[in-house]
């Protein structure tokens, strides 16, 4: 197992180490210096040449390489060129507020979706199916930002149900301080359930708008999935000796469909983290996403780079994980 | 040469007889000829058309859709906008093809080196959530239309070569294939005469289904203020004014009509591929 383990990691390299040479040469293909456009054309040629110096950029390209992986490794990413703060801490306060609302979409789009593709799938042809994979192709065809926009002009506008913004109220009346930086946890850990509240409703909204896209391609991989075992000749043997039907797709066509599910949730999950950049535009919700677009909108290259490559990374790690699930899910797959 | 017609023939039956491939193909029709048409029919032109006294008017006869913050009419706005993001789908999922179909085609048939430095860079781009990795692309080069092609471009590339290099594997060992090679056919010749046709049906699928995700990738970009650039007039660009602007909300005409265009386009090109598929691929698309 260890060995497999291993392989697996040791053929991630190649990939995150083109991961990192083209974020590194996207910084390098902006036109003009790196230095000026960090500083700004009202920056001196004296302030020019210091940086150009002290980032290394008057050295060969090769070497700014190697000086750049360098600097990845001892978690050294710079600072942001408008808020001067150290890109690694934006990124500790940031990282989770992006996790827990990728994890809550995807939550989302598992407690609706694989209902709604079983169903589809026990009720093929029949109006509920179409409704079903209508709605899901509208899913899939819907713009999130769009979407968010019209659920906070319904549930926070007009019936005022769930807050519109953010990730927790400021003016609620209650006391507040994070401890991991995954609000949903800390509320729990603090025991504040005023907290845990105010947090879950500016959570439903994010939420319910990023998880759209997997909830639809959920519904249709499950009920896709659902055929295919629910036609195998051991569904049939389990009904001919009067299995109830309840059971038969629960725990015979429902755990044989699950391998191409988790597949498709992992990709899914992966997705969620950059497509999160539009939800959290959205609802001013402060993760990654948010952050990488305030840097395209101030040109802040450092922050644009730092969250693209952490993304990708992450959106590596975890198709790895998921990889490495088939063999909990699948005992037919070996560790190999 | 019999046979093909007559595959051909039924994969046409199998696709009328598909209602969602009817509906698809319908609502494309439609698009394509409104934005043909934006310039002979529209009621006024996007670019000029300003009226600061009639700002923010909901739906009315005079302005079917309500007017903007410019005081722009926004049926033109979004009249233009088809034609922008179509523009834009269409360019930038050629584009995609061509590259993706070429070094998918090379790395299937060469093998070896060459197949792993274009499964490497295939790793590399499909590495990166599709709509980062154009948002990193348009950040560097500047955010205009062309940009936007070319972004959305390079990130259905990954797609292509897959798809092509798993044809060519289970094409080339085909005895077809191999009768041709044997009678010394150059690689070109194999490649351009034999596979590529046979490999056809599941790129054209591809490829309707693309325009539907390239469309949603546009408008994405425009909506983080990375696509075409005024005066041009982009659907996701006209989301992101009202929403930058902060009348989203107190004037949702100015989102809503955008976005159900937006979703309009893209359900008919899923809906078109879906049909496709299910006609020119039956035993996948049964389900």
């Amino acid at each position: 197992m260890w060995i497999y383990l291993l392989k697996r990691l040791f053929s991630l390299l190649p990939v995150l180490l083109g991961i990192t040479l083209l974020v590194f040469g996207l910084l390098h293909l902006i036109p003009g210096d790196p230095a000026v456009i960090l500083l700004g054309e009202r920056a001196t040629p004296d302030q020019v040449a210091d940086l150009r110096q002290q980032l290394g950029l008057d050295r060969p390209l090769p070497w700014q390489y190697l000086a750049f992986l360098n600097n990845l490794l001892h978690l050294n990413l710079g600072t942001s060129i408008i808020s001067g703060i150290p890109i690694v801490d934006e990124l500790r306060t940031r990282f989770p507020a992006t996790f827990e609302l990728a994890i809550a979409a995807m939550l989302v789009a598992l407690i609706l979706g694989i209902p709604a593709g079983m169903l589809a799938a026990v009720r093929k042809n029949t109006w509920l199916d179409h409704l079903m994979m209508t709605g899901s192709l509208l899913g899939v065809s819907l713009p999130v930002y769009w979407l968010g926009l019209l659920l906070i002009y319904l549930f926070a506008v007009n019936l005022h149900w769930l807050p519109p913004s953010g990730r927790i109220s400021v003016d609620a009346g209650f006391s507040f301080q994070p401890l991991t930086g995954f609000y949903v946890l800390d509320a729990l850990l603090r025991w504040n359930w005023s907290a845990l509240r105010d947090v879950l409703a500016h959570l439903i909204l994010p939420a319910l708008t990023l998880g759209t896209i997997p909830l639809a391609i959920l519904a249709r991989i499950t009920r896709s999935a659902m055929l295919e075992t629910l036609s195998q000749d051991y569904i049939r043997t389990a009904r001919a000796k009067g299995v109830p039907e309840f059971w038969v797709i629960s725990q015979h066509a429902f755990k044989n469909a699950l391998l191409p599910i988790s597949t498709i949730t992992g990709l899914q999950f992966g997705t969620l983290l950059g497509g999160a950049i539009l939800t959290e535009t959205i609802f001013s919700w402060s993760g990654i996403g948010s952050w990488i677009y305030e840097g395209i909108l101030a040109r802040d290259y450092p922050v644009v780079q730092s969250g693209v490559m952490v993304v990708a990374i992450a959106f590596v790690v975890i198709n790895l994980l998921v990889d490495l699930s088939y063999v909990l899910i699948d005992p037919r797959i070996q560790w190999q | 040469m019999t046979t093909n017609v007559l595959s051909s023939q039924r994969a046409a039956q199998r696709f009328w007889q598909s209602p969602s491939g009817r509906v698809g193909l319908g609502l494309s029709i439609v698009l394509f000829l409104l934005a043909l048409l934006a310039p002979v029919l529209h009621p006024y032109n996007p670019a000029t058309d300003r009226n600061y006294l009639a700002r923010l008017l909901p739906p009315s006869p005079a302005h079917w859709f309500g007017t903007d913050a410019l005081g722009r009419d926004i049926l033109t706005l979004v009249w233009y906008g088809i034609r922008t993001s179509l523009l834009i789908s269409i360019v930038s999922v050629g584009l995609g093809l061509l590259i993706g179909l070429g070094l998918g085609l090379i790395a299937g048939y060469s093998r070896g080196k060459v197949e792993a430095v274009i499964n490497w860079l295939t790793n590399i781009l499909l590495a990166f959530p599709s709509i980062l990795l154009a948002i990193a692309i348009v950040t560097v080069t500047s955010p205009s239309l062309q940009s936007v092609m070319i972004a959305v471009g390079i990130v259905q590339i990954p797609i292509y070569i897959r798809l092509a290099r798993a044809m060519v594997l289970s094409l080339r060992e085909q005895e077809f294939v191999q009768a041709v090679r044997a009678l010394g056919a150059s690689p070109l010749h194999i490649l351009s005469r034999h596979i590529l046709p046979a490999s056809l049906p599941p790129i054209v699928v591809q490829a309707t289904l693309s325009i539907g995700t390239a469309t949603l990738e546009a408008a994405g970009l425009g909506f983080l203020g990375l696509g075409a650039q005024p005066p041009t007039p982009e659907l996701g660009t006209m989301l992101a004014d009202a929403f930058k602007g902060g009348y989203s909300l107190t004037s949702p005409w100015t989102t809503l009509f955008p976005g159900l265009v937006i979703t309009l386009m893209v359900l008919a090109f899923n809906l078109l591929g879906d049909g496709l598929r299910d006609s020119l691929d039956p035993k996948v698309g049964s389900d």
